[in-house]
């Protein structure tokens, strides 16, 4: 493979300005992050675990291999989406993590945020990650603490196909194709709750802190008269010796972790990698260097190459149709020794350049490699030239191959993601195994200044027609609030807090965050592509 | 010279004889028991028979056993070594009898020394110096204590028939003398059915010099110079050295022609050790004399160039010695340690268990190492727990000294306590750089030998954490290559996380105390938070397994060595031991504990072995049930208390019927 030479300057001012600006950025979402990671507020952390509970990241890293790492998801999820009620990481922490050396996916409800409860995005960020372990074979490990429904919200979270009770049908079709399904109550587990544990493999509970009933005692007394307390009608004792709705016994968190653990161990499953793999090399360039080769500004070009050549081994990768399409840049490269088709945005999108991604697509999925798609993406061109040359059908050929390839697919916004674009280059609607954005990125149908533009061209248009006139400062009134909008819902942290990606990741992180997804892919076999009908 | 020998003795003695009879081309026969099969002296001879089972009386304390041995292996001589048969005159006369050369001294001279005041008299007759005292048969109380104030005061009084300290009285002036003597003679009744007593001037700074004799069946007799063997804790020495420090080479004439005296009164032949005490004025009273070759013998042969082995084995194949007393010459100083498996925190209680870890200090001119054993060689009760004796070897003292320290420290052994922090306290002691040395050395600077077990530093903590964390990172490694997957990123143990740090509490268990070390991942290193601030650790484990650490940019190597779950940190001299303890592993142990107990399936009740109140331990018998013509046992899942049994023998339960209830101990 080719060397790739860097021709960067990372003493240049604009460098450092670049590198500073993206830092800031960084240390913002690291904030955030620590901030989101601890969960609910210090009362409901101290009242928790002076019930003998562990908090939720404690659980999880009881539960995980010591120093395994843990790919979390949508740390951001209903950020800021629910006026005051805040509601950090939606309440339930989900993420791939290693498990007595298996990639497991596992689900830790937070009883410290709302009791647990599921608010709608807490049921959107269980299904995606649900969705992530079918695609990807994982087992499913859920540590119970919720108290259901979040109540007020409950149109949101009840009654529709991808609600609460998809969960369960996940659940139940997940066990059917053999990836298994783990739980441990480890506090309430109620109503639909309940079938958390009920719709698992096997399933573990703790002595004194976790129940499990379609009623709790309040209801059972509304309904029947009978008084009963929360240990007698559904505690650990009720379900294991008596109901057999739990299996295992625990005496406290910590021992219900290591049931757990044991449970994984007796799952008999092997990874069975078919890549032709390497041992990996890391990039020749130092990964944080990309804080410096993104310019701060998003409209100013860049070679993208810069950006590939400090996230692949060795930074060697061999390109496909250089000299053809050239604002696509497609190559084969390694990543964590893995091989992959890497497909990068560097410039507009001709028909020359959809034309060579779906070919590059077609390759790898004829080869069986995983697809890489870095998204830095204004649109398709336009205009009539383009129009009449076809370029809507050529952009259809690059959307059908990406939407039918079955290699793993993964895709990282690491700058605009815009429009028509976004289609072509594996965007949420096109089922990457995961997707990731960068902290510099922005999501929308079209740029805010497009978008502005756009909107004040048609209303100046019929202005005109109607003889009247619209000085520029009056555009400018106009167009100001629909640029801040577009700001506002493409910012990262608003694109996340409503799962529109898997999480916002330092880009510093692209290679592990590639690497460890990659790996978790190949627990499941690579599917056969069948490509639909490329409009020739 | 003989062509084959047997060597009647086991680890290090007989790893030792057969060294040299290998470089002289002698083959050798073992003997072993039962626990010394997959011994080191049994690796090494060329021959080796099974002679019993493990005790010493069944097997290495039987002649007729051994000289069985040497008569089907056709070994011409037997040596004994030291200690089991070495100073058995029956042994050496069935030797005799068998026409099998026993290698070591005439009868009876083994005889003639093997009784105390048999050799006394024959020391006075020899007009060797011996402690002024008196041996007589007059038990006279009057007599004795006026006997007492001619040889002077202080006197020690001791049982005639007695030993190991009984019957025993120092007194210090005469008006005790008596009520000493009446206590002495009671326990001495006691102890030994016989009340007679001894009297003898008691020193109170003796030091324990002893004369390396040798003599020939050609009539020839020399000394090859003294030991120092003050170094004593209960007459089992400790250390040993050669020449005597302050030796000055009058005395020495004087002390080597007294023991070359006493051997030629016996007509002794052979190797043999006449020990003295020494007081500090420079007079020396003959103690004993050791028929045998000694422990403490390599000193000598560091200092002097000769083999004593190859000593023995001429002079016993008749040959005269191989040099003249004027032809020996003291070169330099030795000293030796002898490494033992026991506890001195704990009176020097033997340690026993397996040698998991055993790594020595290199041998070199320096350092010579005789021992017995190898890594993951059992030391049992049966033997004496000796597993090594060090000798180190410099041109003065002070070089020794320092040797010595290095070596200790060098030594390490995981598996059986050790007393090498002993030893290497005794060599760091400021009155034994100074030669201070005597009898009551250890006794008197006790403090400054058994100081008190301190916690373990952050140093120590920090190269635990280090070793556990990269251990860990290695055993991911291992686990990797059985996997198909394998350069995954998901094999490293950093415990990365997107956007945030991640940590791992490690909890160590120091003594009586638990100590929490919160390591923090970093990129290619670890923030570990420790009891006494934060430190920067990285490190790696070489293929030697030495763990190369840098803490807060210091360098340092140290041994790390696992035994299950402690962990024996061994960095510069200091070495400490802590247990990692993993609390969720605490809980796993214990199984659906609690609650009530009921009946598995219907059945008759046909045993209760508890009440109400009873107080149970985890796994119990509580009650036998008889059910499908088997027996149940309804044992006790937790320790706790019966709060109440609900049926009696014979009545027949349904199933789920609650039997007993049981309230398990709160976990705390």
């Amino acid at each position: 493979m080719s060397v790739f030479k860097s021709l960067v300057n990372t003493t240049s001012e604009e460098f450092l300005k670049n590198s500073r600006s993206l830092t800031d950025l960084v240390a913002d979402l690291r904030e955030k992050s620590a901030k989101i990671c601890l969960g609910g507020d210090e009362r409901s952390r101290a009242k928790h675990i002076e019930r003998g509970k562990l908090l939720p990241r404690e659980r999880l890293r009881q539960l995980l291999d010591v120093g395994s790492p843990f790919l979390e998801l949508s740390q951001f999820a209903a950020y800021k989406v629910y006026g005051d009620d805040e509601v950090p990481a939606a309440g339930i922490i989900t993420g791939i993590g290693r498990v007595m050396g298996q990639e497991c996916m596992i689900f830790v409800n937070d009883a410290t945020v709302k009791g647990g409860t599921y608010y709608p995005l807490t049921v959107k960020k269980h299904i995606r990650a649900q969705e992530i372990a079918e695609a990807n074979h994982l087992p499913c490990i859920c540590l119970v603490d919720s108290g259901g429904v979040f109540l007020p919200r409950q149109e949101e979270v009840f009654p529709d196909r991808d609600h609460f009770g998809r969960i369960f049908y996940n659940q139940a079709n997940m066990s059917g194709r053999g990836i298994p399904q783990i739980a441990a109550v480890m506090g309430s587990c109620t109503a639909g709750g309940a079938y958390m544990p009920a719709m698992s493999d096997e399933s573990i509970i703790v002595r004194k802190q976790g129940t499990i009933f379609l009623g709790g005692p309040p209801l059972v007394k509304a309904a029947t008269g009978e008084v009963v307390n929360a240990e007698d009608l559904g505690g650990a004792d009720v379900h294991c010796r008596t109901s057999g709705v739990t299996d295992h016994y625990a005496m406290d968190d910590a021992h219900a972790l290591a049931i757990a653990r044991r449970l994984v161990g007796n799952l008999n499953r092997r990874k069975d990698v078919k890549l032709a793999v390497r041992e990996p090399i890391e990039p020749l360039y130092n990964q944080e260097e990309i804080y410096g080769v993104i310019p701060n500004d998003t409209r100013k070009p860049y070679d993208v190459r810069e950006v590939i050549a400090r996230i692949v081994d060795g930074t060697e990768f061999d390109e496909f149709k250089q000299l053809y399409g050239t604002t696509l840049v497609c190559c084969f490269a390694h990543i964590w020794g893995y091989p992959v088709g890497i497909i990068a945005n560097n410039g507009i999108l001709f028909s020359e350049s959809a034309l060579k991604g779906a070919h590059f697509v077609q390759l790898c999925s004829q080869r069986g490699i995983p697809l890489i798609f870095l998204q830095n993406i204004t649109g398709f061109m336009v205009g009539s030239k383009y129009e009449s040359g076809g370029i809507a059908k050529d952009g259809a050929k690059l959307v059908t191959a990406v939407a039918c390839a079955k290699v793993p697919k993964f895709t990282i916004i690491i700058g605009g993601s815009f429009g028509a674009g976004n289609y072509g280059m594996c965007g949420r609607a096109y089922s990457p195994r995961f997707l990731w954005i960068w902290p510099n990125a922005r999501v929308s149908v079209m740029g805010g200044e497009q978008a502005a533009s756009v909107l004040a061209q048609v209303k100046r248009d019929g202005m005109e027609a109607r003889g009247e006139s619209w000085s520029k400062e009056d555009e400018e009134t106009f167009k100001q609030p629909i640029r801040d909008q577009y700001e506002h819902q493409g910012h990262p942290y608003y694109a996340s807090a409503r799962l529109w990606d898997d999480g916002i990741i330092d880009p510093a992180d692209t290679r592990m965050v590639l690497g460890l997804g990659l790996s978790a892919t190949l627990n499941a076999p690579i599917e056969k592509t069948e490509f639909g009908v490329f409009r020739m | 010279m003989f062509n084959k020998i047997l060597i009647a003795n086991r680890s290090e003695i007989a790893c030792r004889v057969i060294r040299t009879a290998k470089r002289l081309g002698i083959r050798t026969v073992a003997v072993y028991s039962d626990a010394d099969a997959s011994a080191l002296h049994v690796a090494l001879a060329d021959e080796a028979y099974h002679i019993g089972p493990s005790p010493a009386r069944e097997s290495y304390l039987r002649p007729e056993l051994i000289l069985d041995v040497a008569k089907r292996s056709g070994a011409q001589a037997v040596h004994p070594g030291y200690g089991f048969l070495s100073e058995n005159a029956e042994f050496a006369e069935a030797c005799a009898a068998a026409t099998i050369v026993f290698i070591g001294p005439p009868t009876n001279a083994i005889r003639a020394m093997g009784s105390k005041s048999a050799a006394k008299q024959i020391m006075e007759d020899a007009v060797v110096p011996l402690v002024p005292g008196y041996h007589g048969d007059n038990q006279a109380p009057d007599f004795l204590r006026d006997t007492a104030g001619r040889i002077g005061y202080p006197v020690l009084i001791k049982a005639s028939a007695g030993g190991g300290g009984k019957g025993m009285r120092v007194v210090w002036e005469g008006a005790t003398f008596e009520e000493s003597l009446a206590s002495a003679k009671r326990e001495a009744l006691s102890g030994f059915g016989d009340d007679r007593v001894l009297l003898e001037k008691y020193l109170t700074k003796p030091r324990h010099v002893e004369i390396q004799v040798f003599a020939d069946t050609h009539g020839n007799a020399l000394h090859l110079f003294e030991r120092d063997c003050s170094i004593q804790r209960r007459h089992q020495k400790v250390l040993e050295e050669a020449p005597a420090p302050g030796m000055t080479p009058e005395l020495r004439a004087k002390m080597g022609a007294a023991a070359v005296a006493a051997a030629r009164a016996i007509g002794y032949v052979g190797a043999g050790t006449v020990e003295f005490l020494l007081d500090q004025d420079g007079s020396f009273y003959f103690m004993e004399m050791n028929t045998r070759l000694q422990v403490e013998h390599p000193v000598t042969e560091m200092i002097t160039g000769q083999d004593l082995v190859e000593w023995q084995l001429r002079v016993a194949s008749g040959e005269p010695l191989p040099c003249r007393q004027d032809e020996l010459t003291i070169s330099g100083h030795a000293i030796e340690a002898r490494i033992y498996a026991e506890d001195p925190a704990r009176d020097f209680f033997p340690s026993i268990g397996t040698l998991s870890h055993l790594r020595t200090p290199s041998e070199s001119t320096h350092v010579r190492i005789d021992t017995g054993v190898r890594q993951g060689d059992e030391v049992s009760i049966n033997y004496d727990p000796m597993i090594a004796k060090l000798i180190v070897w410099d041109t003065d003292r002070a070089g020794a000294l320092r040797r010595l320290q290095q070596a200790l420290a060098e030594y390490q052994v995981v598996g059986v306590t050790t007393n090498t922090s002993f030893l290497g306290a005794v060599a760091a002691h400021p009155a034994f750089a100074e030669a201070n040395l005597d009898t009551g050395f250890i006794e008197r600077n006790r403090e400054g030998l058994f100081p008190e077990v301190q916690p373990a530093s952050d140093k120590i903590l920090a190269l635990a954490c280090l070793d556990v964390l990269l251990r860990r990172d290695a055993e991911a490694k291992k686990y990797a290559a059985f996997t198909t997957d394998l350069y995954s990123p998901w094999h490293l143990t950093h415990g990365w996380r997107p956007n945030s740090d991640n940590h791992h509490v490690l909890y160590f268990i120091d003594g009586d105390a638990t100590t929490t070390v919160t390591a923090l991942y970093r990129k290619s290193c670890f923030l570990l938070e420790l009891p006494g601030g934060q430190v920067v650790a990285r490190g790696e484990i070489d293929e030697t397994g030495n763990l190369l650490a840098d803490l807060d940019g210091m360098r340092m190597t140290a041994t790390v060595v696992r035994h299950g779950a402690e962990l024996n940190i061994m960095s510069a001299s200091v070495t400490h031991c802590l247990t990692l303890f993993d609390p969720s592993a605490q809980t796993a142990e214990r199984e659906g504990e609690g609650g009530c107990l009921t009946a598995p399936m219907p059945g008759k009740i046909i045993a209760v072995m508890t009440e109400a109140g009873a107080q149970v331990k985890r796994g119990m018998p509580l009650l036998i049930m008889e059910a499908m013509k088997m027996e149940h046992t309804i044992t006790a899942p937790a320790d706790g208390m019966v709060a109440t049994v609900n049926y009696t023998v014979g009545a027949v339960v349904n199933d789920g019927a609650e039997l007993l209830s049981l309230i398990p101990e709160e976990t705390a």
